[in-house]
């Protein structure tokens, strides 16, 4: 399960790191019209099995110790490097995702690609397989320890609190008629109770009846707050507006039943399930509604199992 | 079986956040109602709809489901791509009419949760 988890994530950071973030960017060239001869010396010293052939800044060539290797066995005369190397290139470019590079790495069967500028077709790196590898792990590592930290702070917070009784308050606004930030509040919630350690399980009913409450405040009002509690052995949710209020909470329970304009229901909410569904997911259900006032919510969902 | 495996047998094509292909389908679910979503999926399961706007990336985010696919070649908005991005779930388009994909879908196997034990 654990080592399910991490494949995904190499394949995620295999998609959102660019090449630049793992080349070597120090890279040994030569030029075109040096002689073959010279290569035994830099491909010896350097420890590299291939090189990136360089004019003015712009990479003409590359050539590798097969190419050496051939030419030494051949025993043909010494000549510019230019007549063996390697004209055909395949390169990426340094904003490139590293996925596009292993792409190259795979159908080429090639060791290395040189990278290249985008703005100007400059030299500026080489990737190796092994640099894709390092700088993965690297990267995997540095993340892994970021949230890892995030996590221990936050879990650990209520040892370090001296009192008889904790609780964690959270707040959020909820803009009315905001379509494009609706759901943002519940989405920062679910991600903060994750972080402070409660059961993912618990996380998401809170999230869903949070998310309820916040497209309600959406639909029908000006606006509301939404605010959390996590205390030792439960999460307490209220969501409050001063909207236009529920006339009979009776009805607006029953499922199916909704007041939501048409040009709400057809991107899909105002289907009548809103509060269905908070009851539905929570320990505890309290709703208190005025028309012309308001509508209160509380909600609580227990945590110890 | 995996996105990744159902996009290629499907023909479906990824529109968002293409480094999550290999979550794992339990199983799948197909409404246009929100709220109808967020009560009855089940964590892992594809969600099949039209909707097409940002919202739904949010219940998908909350429900934590598998992925979405969408309908009849529908695209999803640039807003709902940039959210699917940041909250990591992936977006399939198909060309099929719902019934279609779902019918392809379930002869592959996917199932509503909760089916296969009342079999």
């Amino acid at each position: 399960m654990k080592v399910e988890k991490d494949v995904t994530k190499t394949r995620e950071m295999v998609y959102e790191t660019k090449v630049r973030e793992v080349m070597t960017g120090q890279v040994i060239t030569v030029g075109p019209r040096e002689p073959m001869s010279t290569l035994r010396e830099i491909l010896r010293r350097n420890r590299v099995s291939g090189l990136p052939v360089v004019e003015d800044e712009r990479l003409v060539g590359i050539i590798s110790l097969e190419d050496f290797i051939k030419w030494l066995a051949d025993r043909e005369e010494d000549c510019p490097i230019e007549e063996k190397m390697t004209r055909q290139l395949v390169t990426v470019h340094r904003d490139d995702p590293v996925v596009s590079a292993v792409d190259k790495f795979d159908k080429t069967g090639l060791g290395r690609l040189p990278v290249i500028s985008r703005e100007d077709g400059r030299l500026v790196g080489i990737l190796t397989k092994g640099d894709v590898v390092e700088g993965l792990l690297r990267k995997l590592e540095v993340d892994y320890r970021a949230e890892e930290l995030r996590r221990h702070r936050a879990s650990y917070i209520f040892e370090d609190i001296e009192a008889d009784g904790t609780t964690l308050a959270f707040q959020y606004q909820v803009r009315g008629h905001d379509f494009e930030r609706a759901g943002e509040s519940s989405t920062r919630l679910k991600r903060t109770l994750r972080r402070l350690g409660v059961h993912p399980n618990v996380a998401r009913r809170v999230a869903i009846a949070s998310y309820e409450a916040e497209m309600n405040q959406v639909v029908f009002t000006e606006g509301g707050t939404i605010r959390a509690r996590v205390e030792p052995n439960r999460v307490f949710l209220e969501a409050e507006d001063d909207g236009p209020g529920i006339a009979d909470v009776e009805q607006a329970l029953q499922p199916g039943y909704s007041t939501a304009p048409d040009w709400v229901r057809e991107l899909g909410f105002g289907a009548g399930m809103g509060l269905t569904n908070i009851q539905q997911c929570s320990d505890q259900f309290q709703i208190e509604s005025e028309p012309g006032k308001g509508t209160r919510l509380a909600v609580s969902f227990f945590t110890n199992e | 079986m995996t996105l990744a495996e159902l996009a290629e047998k499907l023909d479906l094509e990824p529109a968002a956040a293409r480094g999550r292909l290999d979550n794992e389908v339990t199983g799948g679910y197909a409404s246009d109602l929100l709220s109808d979503v967020i009560g009855n999926a089940e964590a892992g399961n594809l969600w099949v709809t039209l909707q097409i706007h940002q919202n739904i990336v949010a219940v998908a985010a909350m429900k934590d489901l598998a992925g979405i696919a969408l309908v009849n070649g529908r695209r999803p908005d640039e807003d709902t791509i940039e959210k699917a991005e940041a909250e990591g779930i992936p977006v399939l388009v198909s060309r099929l009419p719902a019934f279609e994909l779902v019918g392809q879908l379930y002869r592959l196997g996917v199932r509503a949760v909760g089916v296969d034990d009342v079999e």
